[in-house]
């Protein structure tokens, strides 16, 4: 019977409660938003486009009736003290007469995400950008070693920064 | 001889318990059982909403609020496509809008986590509350 339970058992899949709002989604939302005074959310998302290729991302994908943005780069991702650590790793092993491989272990590239999402208010006269970044790390071994969500609101800050400057000369020209 | 029994049905069952949930892997590339019919109800609802554009901006605020990355999307074909990192694993789902009728959406939306699709009913009624709650607060604008 217990043999029989295992069986069964073990095809069940457990389910994430990932797609449940998490704790603290308010507060992700406001370093994630900003609101512009604009009636254009065309203008809106072009100068969102311009910001990121500012940024060095090369676009992905584009939906304007729906105010979409994506982008994505690559780039070194290497702390410089990562390195060292795993020469010296290594270089120990030698010694002890093992052998490690720590240097494969080392970030070798990131791929950096980016989705931006704009929308109008209701009473129409503001619209919404609510931008997310994400980051995927991958090894000398071309093995993912890491995947997150960018959480840190100074880069949110930054981004939004751009974005403001952006649209006010934008809309200076007129 | 009797041991040798018990030690065949030993064998047995360790092949039952290793291989018991095994399907062929090309049995996964159209993944067809009998629980379609069902996953595709667990998927689905109907929104009493004949506004197309604004229950789309809507899936991707909902998918924005559950921490995903909108990668995809198109108002035609009705597809938002997200990416969401959680405990070092992907988690992507795919939402699709279509009209059934003049006044009425369906709303279909399927995920995988990791290696595994999410068949859980639970899974899919905590999107659909988160969504169902989006689409009221666009309705009442709170911010």
């Amino acid at each position: 019977m217990g043999g029989l339970s295992i069986l069964i058992a073990g095809c069940v899949t457990s389910s994430p409660s990932a797609l449940r709002p998490a704790e603290g989604n308010l507060q992700a939302r406001q370093i994630e938003m900003r609101q512009f005074d604009t009636k254009d959310e065309l203008k809106v998302l072009s100068a969102t486009a311009g910001v990121l290729q500012d940024m060095g991302f090369t676009l992905s994908e584009v939906e304007k009736k729906l105010g979409l943005t994506v982008g994505s780069k690559e780039r070194d991702p290497t702390i410089p003290g990562q390195v060292a650590m795993a020469a010296f790793i290594d270089i120990l092993g030698a010694a002890g007469g093992s052998s490690s491989n720590a240097m494969s272990q080392i970030d070798a590239v990131q791929t950096i995400l980016v989705s931006c999402v704009t929308r109008l208010n209701l009473e129409g006269n503001q619209v919404a950008v609510r931008v997310t970044f994400q980051r995927v790390i991958f090894n000398r071994m071309n093995q993912v070693s890491r995947l997150e969500t960018v959480k840190d609101p100074k880069i949110y800050e930054g981004f939004f920064d751009k974005l403001s400057k952006s649209i006010f000369l934008e809309a200076d020209k007129i | 001889m009797k041991r040798r029994k018990v030690k065949f049905l030993a064998v047995v069952f360790a092949v039952l318990l290793i291989s018991g949930c095994a399907t062929t892997a090309e049995e996964h590339i159209l993944d067809l059982n009998e629980n379609q019919l069902k996953l595709r109800s667990v998927q689905t609802r109907a929104f009493d909403t004949g506004n197309k554009e604004k229950m789309m901006r809507s899936i991707m605020a909902t998918l924005q609020d559950l921490d995903f990355v909108i990668t995809k999307a198109d108002y035609d074909l009705g597809i938002v496509t997200a990416t969401k990192f959680s405990n070092n694993q992907v988690l992507k789902m795919t939402v699709i809008v279509r009209e059934k009728d003049k006044s009425q959406l369906l709303v279909r939306a399927n995920a995988q986590y990791g290696i595994k699709a999410i068949n859980s009913p639970e899974a899919y009624q905590d999107f659909f509350d988160a969504l169902s709650k989006s689409v009221f607060l666009t309705a009442q604008q709170i911010d």
